[in-house]
């Protein structure tokens, strides 16, 4: 019952999208107040009834009812409850549901909180983002149904691929689909504007606190979906420049142009046509990272083995919104009115190099993601593209941006001075200089890469703590007026120190694990250890345990350091007979510098184990610089003039909310 | 006046798009090999322990063989060594195994449990199946009368393949 609820939402929300997508848009062109007023309602109705479908199989996975196809292919009666509900998107239809989901909740959102934007502006933007949820919802009703019924129902189900059985795992997609569709209100925003033939500040002020929240969740997702693949995965690696992993980073790293695009339209009314075009990009990348990839379309039709019509269906619909939108940029943008001429070395001129940085980084990322796929379509040839072209290619391009990332906060509006700027920088120079040297000293010559690496990092952190530090006058002024600054300093100025210092933590992590990782492998009796690093590993023995959906293979150790124990190590190696599959559960003892990280293999079959250590120095660094890249993004989210103040838009457009006549 | 900047990306995407969708259609799975249509590497490889016969490149010459590369360890060869088994009983067509990167009890342990359908196995560390271009077991190719390797399958052979694929071709080079 509740299933056929959820079916019939589903439905009902198709018809309401249908009426938002087309209705405002009519109402916002003729200004007929009624017709625009219908966005909102509109938009919170769609909410409440994918929600309803939404929360129906969600129920459905609760209680296990494989009397679902949908549940019966992906869940077994055994799992906790917790990977019952996670189950939800573990599918292909489940996160086609989720994907509608967090897209109906970002309609709703701009229709409650976009109370300071222009009703007609509203509309269309609300207008724009239905016609996106009647293509997705209509993708899946006609060929993804998660609501499918299966007669007779079985006992129990198939069970969910065990990989996927993990806490980091399970709110990964949520993270990583709150990040990819809230790029869609960006998007939505950007067509708006095309329509309106109008981008002006307050556009850019209002945009940018939708495109912040989309980029924090897109960080956070990455970062969980890295982190997974290090701690699951079990070679003590983090990142593989693999499609799908490619898929999710053009995006971020388009969205952060985007983000620093907007800025140079709110404070010097420039940029616009780039940040459109950055606008429909970002989203565009997200929609290719979700469905090409992710569904396997990429790879060939024969991932959908189910039904090949889902591909041409997601390829229609793409080709719909990005080719619609670009069709529209290339229409519309070059009427629109462009700022004021910039200076080169200017605090909008550091904000355009960034740009141009990202985006030839991104071009190279997409390049050699896709780059096996044309060549196997136009010559027939199978090619790999690997981390070596990503090294060779995204690296040099990320070395200027660090560079120019520690001088741009530092230039002026209008017209910077670079040379002032540059003597400011003095300490940050020693800094990076000493970091250099200091690592070529303790690791030797052959680490002239990273001691390049942690170099820039050197620069790029003390840069911003520079920036901050003149910013609130520490030091030069006493304590207790640096104080009253700080706290008045925007949050937007806290974000940006927090972000810029998490990456030049990343910088370092990157660096010191891909300079200074050991590894290694050795066949081992319970009773004997294996010397890492300075470390002691002993293996003291090996058993089975048992759980409720699997059985493992769980190693005692214990980590030693001069003969003092520091920790106690279990990694497992667990199989899962409903699904007949095994899953390796990595051990990780961390100091938040460095990781000692163990994998217990096969038994050898005479008592003893083939166990995998690694030593993984500043890994964890990555994790932590992202998350205050994350953070910091938060905290620009919540600076005041996102709320309050945004400059009212006179004129044509309140004239719009008033009866025609 | 620059206009066509401004078309630039929609041009662009159309031919992503285009790509696309010709790669929708594109079978990503069939791998092609540089030895197609070549002679087949010089090899010889020694038997199993406790065989008599090991199995080089003179074994191929005269008659149209396949060739399979497996190993005890590969889990899809399992799931293949029914259809092996079963080709090996029509005797349509003499079958050669190259045994890639196993080790002594498993391989023997392997056999007998699943049943032998090879005329010859040579035991390889990994050398030979890299001048054939084993790219991950199995893969079966098909050799014609003067040695040229003329059909390569990545992954496990199916009785669909068989009878669709092997088979055909057999019967098209015996002639």
């Amino acid at each position: 019952m509740i299933d056929e609820i959820g079916h019939f939402a589903l439905v009902l929300a198709l018809c309401v999208a249908a009426l938002q997508s087309s209705l405002p848009l009519l109402g916002a062109a003729r200004r007929e107040p009624a017709l625009v007023a219908l966005a909102r309602p509109a938009a919170l109705a769609q909410f409440l009834f994918v929600a309803t479908a939404f929360f129906a199989l969600m129920h459905a996975y609760a209680v296990s009812d494989f009397s679902l196809v949908n549940v019966a292919a992906n869940s077994s009666s055994t799992k906790p409850l917790l990977y019952k509900l996670t189950g939800v998107w573990s599918n292909h239809e489940g996160s086609m549901l989720l994907w509608v989901f967090i897209l109906a909740l970002f309609g709703a959102a701009v229709a409650l909180f976009g109370r300071n934007l222009p009703p007609t502006l509203r509309a269309r933007v609300l207008s724009v983002q239905a016609m996106i949820g009647v293509g997705f919802l209509l993708f899946i009703l006609l060929t993804s149904n998660p609501f499918l019924r299966l007669v007779p129902a079985p006992l129990d189900g198939n069970g969910l691929n065990p990989i996927l059985e993990d806490r980091g795992l399970a709110f990964h997609p949520p993270c990583l689909y709150l990040g990819y569709v809230g790029f869609s209100i960006s998007f939505c925003f950007a067509i708006a504007a095309l329509i309106e033939g109008r981008v002006d500040p307050a556009w850019a002020r209002w945009v940018r606190p939708w495109t912040l929240a989309a980029w924090c969740a897109l960080t956070i997702g990455i970062a969980m979906g890295s982190w997974w693949s290090y701690y699951t995965l079990g070679w003590g690696g983090w990142w593989y420049w693999d499609p799908v992993e490619n898929a999710s980073f053009m995006p971020w790293l388009i969205g952060t142009a985007l983000l620093h695009s907007a800025i140079v339209v709110e404070k010097r009314d420039a940029l616009k046509t780039w940040t459109i075009l950055l606008a429909i990009v970002t989203f565009s990348l997200s929609l290719i990272g979700t469905f090409l990839v992710r569904s396997g379309v990429l790879t060939s039709v024969h991932a959908f083995a189910s039904d090949p019509m889902r591909g041409v269906f997601i390829l229609l619909l793409i080709g719909i919104a990005t080719g619609g939108a670009l069709l529209l940029f290339a229409v519309r943008a070059p009427s629109l009115q462009g700022g004021g001429l910039f200076a080169p070395i200017s605090r909008e001129g550091g904000l355009l190099l960034n740009n141009l940085l990202l985006s030839a980084a991104a071009a190279t990322v997409l390049l050699g993601t896709l780059y096996p796929l044309f060549l196997d379509v136009v010559a027939h040839k199978k090619v790999s593209v690997g981390p070596p072209f990503f090294n060779s290619t995204f690296v040099p391009i990320m070395i200027p941006l660090l560079i120019a990332m520690a001088v741009g906060p530092l230039l002026a509006w209008k017209r910077g001075d670079l040379l002032a700027a540059l003597q400011r920088l003095k300490l940050a120079f020693l800094l990076m200089a000493a970091a250099a040297v200091v690592t070529l000293a303790i690791m030797g010559v052959r680490s002239l890469g990273a001691a390049c690496g942690l170099g820039l990092a050197a620069w790029l952190l003390a840069a911003t703590i520079t920036e901050w530090v003149e910013r609130m006058r520490l030091f030069s002024e006493p304590l207790g007026s640096s104080f009253r600054r700080a706290l008045r300093l925007p949050r937007a100025a806290w974000g940006m120190t927090f972000a810029h210092a998490g990456m030049a933590v990343v910088v370092a992590g990157i660096t010191g694990s891909s300079a200074w990782t050991v590894e290694r492998i050795e066949n081992v009796q319970p009773g004997q250890s294996v010397d890492i690093a300075g470390y002691t590993v002993a293996l003291d023995g090996v058993h089975e345990v048992q759980a409720s959906d699997h059985t493992a293979l769980r190693a005692d150790m214990r980590l030693l350091r001069d003969g003092h124990q520091i920790a106690a190590m279990h990694p497992e190696k667990r199989f899962y007979p409903v699904e007949n599959g095994t899953q390796t559960d990595v051990a990780i003892r961390t100091n938040l510098v460095s990781d000692v990280y163990a994998v217990i293999g096969d038994a050898d079959g005479k008592g003893g184990y083939v166990l995998r250590l690694y030593y993984n120095p500043l890994v964890p660094w990555i994790w932590l610089g992202a998350a205050a890249m994350a953070l910091g993004g938060l905290v620009s989210l919540s600076d005041r003039r996102h709320r309050v103040g945004a400059p009212a838009r006179r004129a044509r457009l309140a004239a719009a909310a008033q009866p025609a006549e | 006046m620059r206009r066509w900047l401004f078309v630039l990306p929609v041009v662009l995407f159309g031919l992503l798009t285009a790509g696309f969708y010709v790669g929708l259609y594109t079978d990503a799975n069939v791998l092609p090999s540089a030895l197609i249509d070549e002679p087949a590497p010089q090899f010889d490889l020694p038997p199993l322990p406790g065989e008599a016969r090991g199995f080089s490149t003179a074994d191929l010459k005269g008659h149209v063989s396949l060739v399979n590369a497996f190993a005890s360890w590969c889990l899809p060869c399992r799931e293949e060594h029914a259809v092996l088994n079963a080709l090996a009983r029509t005797k349509r067509v003499p079958i050669y195994g190259i045994d890639y990167k196993d080790k002594e009890p498993a391989i023997s342990a392997w056999l007998k449990e699943l049943g032998n359908p090879y005329d010859r196995i040579g035991a390889d560390s990994g050398r030979v199946g890299i001048d054939w271009g084993v790219y991950g077991v199995p893969e079966t190719f098909i050799v014609d009368r003067s040695g040229r390797i003329r059909y390569k399958h990545v992954g496990p052979l199916t009785q669909d393949d068989v009878e669709r694929k092997i088979l055909p071709l057999v019967a098209k080079l015996d002639k």
